[in-house]
């Protein structure tokens, strides 16, 4: 995290973004500030435009409208040498781990290195089994992904996501579908490499204690917008309605059973 | 009907010129990538060593029924003798390279365009531009450099195991001699024969390759299905464009050599 006394230097710079599919406006004018060597969590319900939103960073889906400004440099299609320079610098954890089936942990780790730089096979190697070394895989090195847990996988991910040494790393719902601890597992090792390789870090996720405890800054989407960005502590003493229905989720849904259990029918299908 | 026919009309256009570029960015993105040779030996024993079987079966079958039915109706002219022309021009010109191709659409290109849907799906192809390297550099490229390389050579087993197809029929299982049969196709049989033959094969390869690359690449393109139904959609549509396109510049280019 990084030093509260300090006003860090703003790395990431997201103003009026907007992405429509068909009639449906997905964002509608996302605004999101990411201090350099921070971990800022982009917290929202399922389907309300998180991950669209980290691709149009990564610059998987071209936004409609809007301007992304990384390290002072405006990102833009016609762009190439910013584009192409943002790639070098970041790296993306893919939801579904994205790692390549035919080749193993060592050759998936590699593969960013391989093939974007012309680092000597010899120091990808030793770069390649350091980073693996870090994240506990070594022994691990040979196996292809499919031998693997899915704990395991998101580190190999995770692993093949530093070996570029990134200034930014895109996490998107890391923890999807994973168990409780595992999911806290992931949490501790985001925060861990992000203290040890000092990179900046943006999370998309909807796990709100998690998300609180790691991040130095959290932004809510919903409806398309940001209807909430500051810090944790911020976020948990805030009265906005849409924070208060998406921090007490869980106090909610006991509620709900409660009222069940009594024969109440309280089911609400405004968050379905 | 007008407007539809004249949108349908575009989408075919925008295509041709999608596919165009596609293959042409992909032949280009293979200068300087690294590891080029290995993803190429990879490619070359998926395309060419695994369907090997496959060519040999059906090249010998294809032999064995020209090698019948060619003396059947050669003896109707008391020219058997002949059935060694037969038999090699209709493979060296024809049968060769249009059956291997196919053989191999069935079984590579088929097999190319559900991997590059399915790691479309699963995000492996968005991984690699998020990390700056090119998707056709380092999936694509290989496969159709392993093509052209790869479909001559098959095209070549397939003739040769036809022959030899032909031969067992003429000879082991008709009345043919086996010197008469062998010395009508090695006179039929001219170097021109041979380069259209190769010259076929190679447009085929990277025709074929090509088309189930570009479709299995734009998987999430489709749009009136995704995920395994998209997966599906695409390999359907490589095998049958493919198919098509075998026998179109099959068409086309023996209407120019001719």
């Amino acid at each position: 995290m990084s030093d509260p006394g300090q006003t860090p230097e703003l790395f990431l710079d997201v103003r009026g973004i907007r992405k429509r599919f068909g009639d449906y406006d997905v964002l509608a004018g996302v605004d999101l500030l990411v201090p350099r060597g921070s971990v800022v969590t982009v917290l929202g319900k399922s389907g309300t435009g998180k991950s669209v939103f980290l691709k149009c960073l990564a610059g998987l889906v071209t936004p409609d409208a809007g301007e992304i400004r990384f390290d002072g440099r405006a990102l833009d299609a016609a762009n190439a040498a910013s584009r192409a320079e943002f790639r070098r610098r970041c790296s993306y954890l893919f939801q579904s781990n994205a790692l390549f089936d035919s080749l193993t942990v060592l050759e998936n780790v590699a593969l960013p290195l391989e093939q974007t730089t012309q680092v000597p096979n010899a120091e990808i190697r030793t770069r390649c089994l350091e980073a693996l070394r870090q994240l506990e895989l070594e022994r691990f090195r040979d196996q292809h992904p499919g031998q693997l847990s899915g704990g395991m996988l998101k580190r190999v991910a995770l692993a093949r996501a530093i070996v570029t040494r990134p200034e930014l790393v895109l996490f998107d719902e890391p923890t999807a579908g994973l168990d409780p601890l595992r999911r806290n597992a992931v949490f501790e090792m985001v925060a861990k490499y992000q203290r040890q390789f000092g990179f900046t870090a943006v999370l998309v996720t909807h796990d709100v204690p998690e998300a609180l405890a790691v991040s130095d800054r959290v932004a809510l989407l919903d409806g398309g917008q940001m209807r909430f960005q500051g810090t944790p502590g911020a976020f948990a003493a805030s009265e906005d309605p849409a924070v208060r229905a998406f921090r007490d989720s869980a106090g909610a849904l006991r509620d709900t059973i409660a009222a069940l259990r009594r024969g109440e029918t309280v089911l609400s299908e405004d968050n379905l | 009907m007008l407007r539809i026919l004249g949108r349908s009309g575009l989408d075919v256009v925008g295509e041709f010129g999608d596919f165009a570029l596609f293959t042409g960015r992909s032949l280009l993105a293979a200068i300087g990538s690294r590891k080029l040779g290995r993803r190429i030996m990879r490619a070359l024993y998926e395309q060419g060593v695994r369907c090997l079987p496959v060519i040999i079966i059906v090249g010998v079958f294809t032999g064995l029924v020209l090698g019948l039915q060619g003396y059947y109706v050669l003896n109707r002219f008391g020219s058997t003798s002949l059935l060694g022309d037969l038999v090699s021009l209709t493979l060296v010109r024809e049968l060769g390279p249009v059956l291997a191709a196919l053989m191999l659409v069935g079984q590579a290109g088929s097999a190319l365009a559900a991997e590059l849907g399915i790691q479309r799906n699963s995000e492996q192809i968005d991984a690699l531009e998020t990390m700056g390297a090119s998707p056709l550099a380092y999936l694509v490229a290989p496969r159709l450099i392993a093509a052209l390389l790869s479909f001559p050579i098959q095209t070549t087993f397939f003739t040769l195991v036809g022959l030899v197809g032909g031969w067992i029929s003429g000879t082991l299982v008709l009345a043919l001699q086996g010197n008469v049969y062998w010395s009508a196709v090695f006179r039929a049989v001219e170097p021109a024969d041979v380069r259209e033959c190769l010259l076929k094969a190679v447009v085929f390869g990277l025709l074929t390759t090509a088309i189930c690359a570009h479709n299995g690449y734009n998987t999430h393109r489709r749009r009136r299905a995704s995920g395994a139904r998209a997966v599906s959609a695409s390999t359907t549509r490589a095998v049958v464009l493919s198919s098509i396109s075998v026998l179109a510049a099959d068409y086309l280019i023996t209407s120019l050599l001719v």
